[in-house]
């Protein structure tokens, strides 16, 4: 076991571990935001910059810092390292940057945006953006488009995360979707508007840090704030079965993965539950689920109620 | 005149075949190496060298080599980077098309040195008649025993293959590059692991740029120590110049390095000063990656000493009042040429070639681009210049390669020394889409 120190909290973690899961296990406001990276997924991480973290010495050994803010997500821990993240404030200036960035193309459709309330971006953006854009330019905007027959796309919300191309790269038989283009012309797309058409497909959506992929069954029928999650499972000869079920009264609108507090599908019996898509898209009948009970909300999100409403009203940079 | 080592030979008729090119002294270092010096030996001339990659970035070779991890029964590679699209760059291109079997010299050098038996040259997607020149001299290689099993009967076996890329300056950066020659989409790779330990399908691979690998064969002929006594300090050896821009005689040299920028760009065996009469106004010498001077600092650092074509005299003053050799494209700007629209020039390169992998370049790169747009096009304001100098600092260092950096330096830069002219863009509109702005003044205590 090697030690670290994050934010002035000494943790002691197994060799190889990244900042950002050193920094889980220890756990509460010192973890870093992550948009792209996701523990079930090898490969994910250090694109989208905001886990960002400052390292104040390297380890025990070379005491030196590190010249540049590094990605916690994918940094191995040195013994004896010292990580700065909220006390540091040139991370938070940094990360405030990358969220200006990351909102620069992004539509602020909020208000008709089914990811609204679970929308990582938009924690993101209450905790790090400012009111205002400094963005005079026409935005980059593509046309939604269908992929597959569950799942629409919306390009202008997606911040090229690549997390779901690596759904269908670990998850799924053949990826036919994948990111076209170069630079701010980028897209995720699939091949010729090719549908796609696999068991597990219906996990993009789960992934999705934003509100870029959505579930058709599902869209514009509900705010998810109005929803009453229950943890549920059912026989399925796919998968797990085991899901969260979305339901208003006795309906069922909406099946999903049952996802932590970082938005990241659970291990359940030493194995990551995804879902298929019969469980997701198709189950909507409460007689086919066995109910276990409510699912708790541990999500810092605009879901929980007033949690900003102190916050902004004495925000000045909202008065300005 | 500076001693040429690299292109000596370049205009000569026919040097493009095996036989010419043999017969003026080539593949006298792959001989040798591989008769006469052990895979170490020719590492520790290397290193005795000092030679340090041409290719932008000035990493030492030697060390670079000595980093390659060397686990048993795994197999290495060296990969050549051809993939030259640094604007204001076009040294790796002359080199190729009029010696490329000084390159396959080099390569075969350098992998026996390195004990990789598969070495690639990358080569860049527009350069395709080059890539004929290459395959032509490489197949003659083979034909001569210098390729395949058993070269010159030491044992040693190689393989050369030359791959084109399509064409994206992304794929420059070594493990976009290593991504791309695997058959992916060009995306710059994390770092670590570093490609000495884990490159091209998972091999420890060593990736070098073209004048580096050509570099090796006068080191290897000559020696180290003999290398090392050209250039000054820690700047050793020679190294190819594409000087380019407002200049009486621009072109491909070879100089020594330690030569100075005034010799460079007035002396009568180089440039020959600036075209049609006029002045210097800005030079950028490392490549458009680089940070741009102003007329006053491009002969004389801030300092007041002769300012010299070195890694460390180009450096001087750091980003404050100096640049880089970069990958050594000399761009000259005479007095006519309009540093706002440069900038937005190349600022819209960088945006167009952006890989689009993490959000501060994607969405950074473009942003700049649009603003600089407006501001070239007499519709700024003069927030934009802060705003432009704030999402520089945003970018800069935030990236998972350095094409942030590089796209972010050259429009810090600008503002930097030419506040003035951008100024005078927002302020008088009108004039500035008539006529330039001029010299700008440099500042009384410069």
């Amino acid at each position: 076991m090697i030690k670290v120190t994050i934010d002035d909290v000494e943790i002691e973690v197994a060799p190889g571990t990244t900042i950002l899961n050193a920094a889980r296990q220890a756990g509460g406001e010192l973890v870093p935001p992550a948009m792209c990276y996701y523990s079930k997924l090898p490969g994910t991480g250090g694109k989208c910059r905001t886990c960002l973290v400052e390292v104040a010495a390297g380890s025990t050994a070379d005491p030196r810092p590190m010249p540049k803010l590094v990605a916690s997500c994918s940094t191995p821990v040195m013994d004896g390292m010292i990580v700065k993240n909220k006390t540091s404030e040139r991370v938070q200036t940094n990360r405030g940057g990358v969220v200006e960035f990351l909102l620069v193309n992004h539509p602020l459709d909020c208000p008709v945006c089914d990811q609204a309330g679970e929308c990582h971006l938009q924690d993101l953006g209450y905790e790090h953006g400012s009111a205002k854009t400094r963005y005079r330019e026409e935005r980059r905007t593509f046309s939604p488009i269908d992929i597959g027959n569950k799942i629409k796309l919306h390009m202008n919300r997606c911040i090229l995360c690549y997390r779901c191309v690596h759904v269908a790269n670990q998850l799924t038989e053949k990826r036919v979707h994948g990111v076209l283009h170069r630079g701010e012309h980028a897209e995720i797309s699939t091949y010729i508007e090719n549908a796609i058409d696999n068991d597990f497909s219906g996990n993009m959506i789960d992934v999705c840090p934003v509100g870029a992929l959505t579930d058709k069954t599902f869209r514009f029928k509900s705010r998810v704030w109005f929803l009453k999650p229950y943890e549920a499972e059912c026989a399925c000869d796919k998968c797990s079965g085991k899901a969260v079920v979305w339901m208003f009264g006795n309906e069922i609108f909406r099946v999903t993965a049952r996802k932590d507090k970082y938005g990241e599908v659970e291990t359940i019996d030493d194995k990551t539950a995804w879902i298929c898509n019969d469980c997701r898209f198709d189950k909507k009948d409460p007689s086919k689920w066995n109910l276990i009970g409510p699912r708790k909300i541990d999500r810092h999100s605009v879901i929980s109620q007033g949690k900003y409403a102190t916050k902004n009203d004495n925000n000045p940079k909202l008065l300005s | 005149m500076s001693r040429k080592l690299l292109i000596e030979h370049a205009e000569v008729p026919g040097i493009a075949s095996f036989e010419t090119y043999r017969k003026h002294g080539g593949y006298a270092s792959v001989e040798k190496a591989l008769k006469t010096m052990s895979p170490d030996e020719v590492v520790d001339e290397v290193k005795k060298s000092g030679l340090r990659g041409r290719g932008g970035a000035g990493f030492p070779t030697g060390m670079k080599w000595s980093f390659l991890a060397k686990p048993e029964g795994v197999e290495r590679h060296l990969v050549c980077n051809a993939d030259e699209s640094e604007p204001g760059t076009f040294k790796d291109r002359y080199l190729m098309e009029k010696l490329p079997h000084l390159l396959i010299e080099g390569m075969i050098t350098s992998s026996y040195a390195l004990g990789a038996r598969r070495s690639y040259i990358y080569i860049r997607g527009e350069f395709m008649y080059v890539l004929r020149i290459l395959e032509k001299a490489i197949a003659e290689a083979y034909a001569n025993g210098m390729l395949g099993k058993n070269i010159l009967g030491s044992g040693y076996d190689l393989d050369l293959v030359v791959t084109p890329g399509g064409g994206a300056y992304i794929c420059g950066e070594e493990t976009a590059l290593l991504e791309s020659l695997e058959g992916k989409r060009g995306n710059p790779r994390m770092k670590p692991p570093f490609p000495a330990v884990k490159g091209l399908w998972g091999n420890p691979t060593v990736v070098n740029n073209v004048e580096s690998i050509a570099a090796v064969v006068p080191i290897v002929n000559e020696g180290g120590e003999a290398y090392a006594q050209i250039g000054i300090e820690r700047s050793t050896g020679t190294k190819l110049i594409s000087a380019s821009g407002n200049l009486v005689r621009p072109g491909v040299y070879e100089i020594e390095l330690g030569l100075s920028v005034e010799e460079f760009i007035y002396g009568d065996d180089y440039c020959r000063g600036i075209a049609n009469g006029k002045k210097l106004k800005a030079c950028i010498p490392g490549g458009s990656s680089v940070p741009i001077l102003p007329h006053y600092l491009v002969t004389k650092t801030a300092a007041g000493t002769d300012r010299l074509m070195t890694y460390e005299s180009l450096a001087d003053g750091g980003f404050a009042s100096g640049s880089m050799l970069g990958s050594g494209g000399f761009i000259v700007f005479d007095e006519d040429q309009c540093i706002v629209r440069n900038t937005w020039n190349f600022a819209r390169f960088y945006a167009h070639e952006s890989c689009g992998q993490c959000s501060p370049c994607r969405e950074g790169t473009g942003w700049m681009e649009k603003v600089l747009f407006r501001l070239e096009h007499g519709m700024g304001t003069l927030e934009d210049i802060s705003l432009l100098e704030e999402i520089n600092k945003k970018i800069e260092g935030n990236t998972i390669c350095p094409l942030g950096d590089a796209a972010a330096w050259p429009v810090a830069a600008a503002i930097r020394h030419f506040r003035d002219e951008f100024e005078w863009h927002v302020n008088s509109p009108q004039e500035a889409q008539k006529r330039n702005y001029g010299l700008i003044q440099a500042p009384l205590e410069a």
